[in-house]
């Protein structure tokens, strides 16, 4: 099978899991949930329109084009693959992922990369509040804004904004930007299909207070 | 859960398509909430005529002189060509133990328990005509599945307010209300929520301020869709986990828990989509 276009309905995800490879077209998602979610396989899947929750979720191996906007929960718990949001998403994008590649052209709202356990995501426009909150590993990479709390209790992910940030949750810090930062950031970038200077980004990562308790809360 | 669904046409021509438009916006959120469904219409001819105050009654109605009844199920929408508060007052007067769902000059409230589709044909929501409509199905959380229980809280002249989430404080505020004299109808936590902003415009308020303070006073989870005779108005919590979608374009102005009940909408497809921000009060008027 080279390519097909199926129309969104209750069997879409199904005829997907049955594929190998190729590429697939969805048509008319018309804000339907979980739209090729669980896919395993190196297939090309691009859907034309706007998705409702967990589009594309829990992602292995393939790449999925949205060419719309995506609801709550896009590529949520990703493994490998990439997801492509020609759009805006919604909340907690990209939750849980532990790998691949998540592209947000427009705005990510609230709670963007959640808990992110190794996901690449880099978001075109500006996110919400409490993104990358218990964020353990991989990079989250904002050519915008980021609302409030960003980076809340944070474990090792690396965030890179390169607006404004409303504020920073607890323990999460600006830091220096080392060569290998600059190197880092500009490959992502480049992943992304963007080409800015990093020189206009900020890193913000774990301070690391908040792994051990502090002698001073003994009572 | 809870659906919120809400439309406020700009454009006169689409007028005769509101009920139409709004049962497609309702039944698609149907999964949200499928025990009890309600609706509030402004402007439609039949149930809310020009010149004409409407009161909507949940329960037996018996016959009333002097005024027009429109059965619709356990719903009836009573009319008559007097002022609002003389027509409430009558019927409260006949009936002191009826539900009052809703009363104004445009506003009819339809509402009651089942599942969003059977409710909608009972009320004959597809025929229904006017400028601005407010749909919401219930998936009981905080009180009974009750009518009392079902959305949308329209305790205010032509107000009508439907919430998806929980308030937190709702006990307390509602003391406080109590003790300058509020009346409820329900132990529900929206109704705490609509009288305290009808309290709020009752004093003069508009209706961005009375949100504001809203806002500042509630806590818990909220995506309330706020109307009135003039205005449609969203808002939602700090948090802002409860759901919302507003989509815009120069015909109408739409809202809804989900994109998915968008979908039906004329001109969609141009539509500029956004989610609004916390506790940011987005306001249109007529």
């Amino acid at each position: 099978m080279d390519s097909m276009t199926i129309v969104m309905d209750k069997g879409v995800n199904r005829t997907l899991h049955r594929l190998d490879a190729g590429s697939v077209t969805i048509t008319e998602p018309n804000g339907k949930h979980s739209v090729a979610v669980g896919l395993n396989a190196p297939l090309q899947v691009s859907i034309e329109g706007h998705c409702g929750y967990y589009a594309a979720g829990m992602n292995q191996l393939a790449d999925v084009v949205i060419n719309g906007n995506a609801g709550v929960g896009v590529a949520e718990n990703m493994m490998s693959g990439s997801v492509r949001v020609n759009g805006n998403a919604s909340q907690s994008a990209g939750a849980t992922a532990h790998g691949g590649l998540l592209v947000i052209t427009g705005d990510a709202a609230a709670r963007c990369g959640i808990s992110m356990k190794g996901v690449d995501i880099v978001v075109g426009g500006s996110i919400g509040h409490m993104s990358a909150f218990m964020a353990q590993a991989g990079r989250l990479v904002v050519r915008g804004d980021a609302g409030e709390a960003l980076g809340d209790s944070i474990y090792e992910a690396r965030l890179y904004v390169r607006g404004k940030v409303a504020s920073l949750g607890a323990d999460c810090i600006a830091k220096d930007m080392r060569d290998e930062h600059h190197a880092e950031l500009r490959s992502l970038l480049a992943k992304a299909g963007y080409d800015d200077d990093p020189a206009d980004y900020t890193r913000y990562g774990s301070a690391r207070q908040l792994y051990h308790f502090h002698a001073g809360n003994e009572y | 859960m809870c659906g919120i669904v809400g439309l406020h046409l700009r454009d006169p021509a689409l007028y005769p398509r509101l009920g139409e438009l709004l049962t497609g916006m309702l039944c698609e959120m149907s999964e949200r909430g499928a025990d009890s469904a309600g609706v509030a219409v402004y402007g439609d001819p039949v149930w809310s005529p020009p010149g004409h105050a409407t009161v909507t009654v949940i329960g037996a109605v018996p016959d009333l002189p002097d005024v027009t009844v429109i059965s619709l199920g356990e719903t009836h929408v009573v009319h008559a060509p007097v002022p609002v508060d003389a027509l409430v007052a009558a019927i409260r007067a006949q009936l002191p133990d009826a539900l009052i769902a809703g009363f104004g000059e445009e506003l009819t409230v339809l509402k009651g328990v089942g599942h969003p589709r059977e409710l909608a044909a009972t009320f004959g929501l597809a025929k229904a005509q006017g400028w601005q409509g407010v749909g919401h199905t219930r998936m009981a959380t905080e009180s009974a599945v009750t009518p009392e229980g079902a959305h949308p809280y329209a305790v205010g002249p032509d107000q009508c307010l439907v919430h998806n989430g929980s308030f937190a404080n709702h006990a307390t505020i509602r003391r406080h209300l109590t003790a300058r004299g509020v009346v409820f109808d329900s132990e529900n936590d929206t109704e705490v929520g609509a009288r305290y902003v009808a309290s709020a415009l009752a004093d003069g308020r508009d209706i961005e301020s009375a949100l504001k303070s809203l806002c500042a006073e509630f806590d818990g989870f909220y995506t309330l869709l706020v109307s009135n005779r003039d205005s449609f108005a969203v808002v939602r919590d700090a948090i802002a986990c409860k759901p919302a979608v507003i989509a815009e374009t120069d015909a109408w102005v739409a809202m809804a828990s989900e994109y998915r009940a968008l979908v039906g909408l004329p001109g969609i497809e141009q539509a500029r989509i956004y989610e609004p921000e916390p506790e940011r009060i987005y306001a249109w008027t007529r």
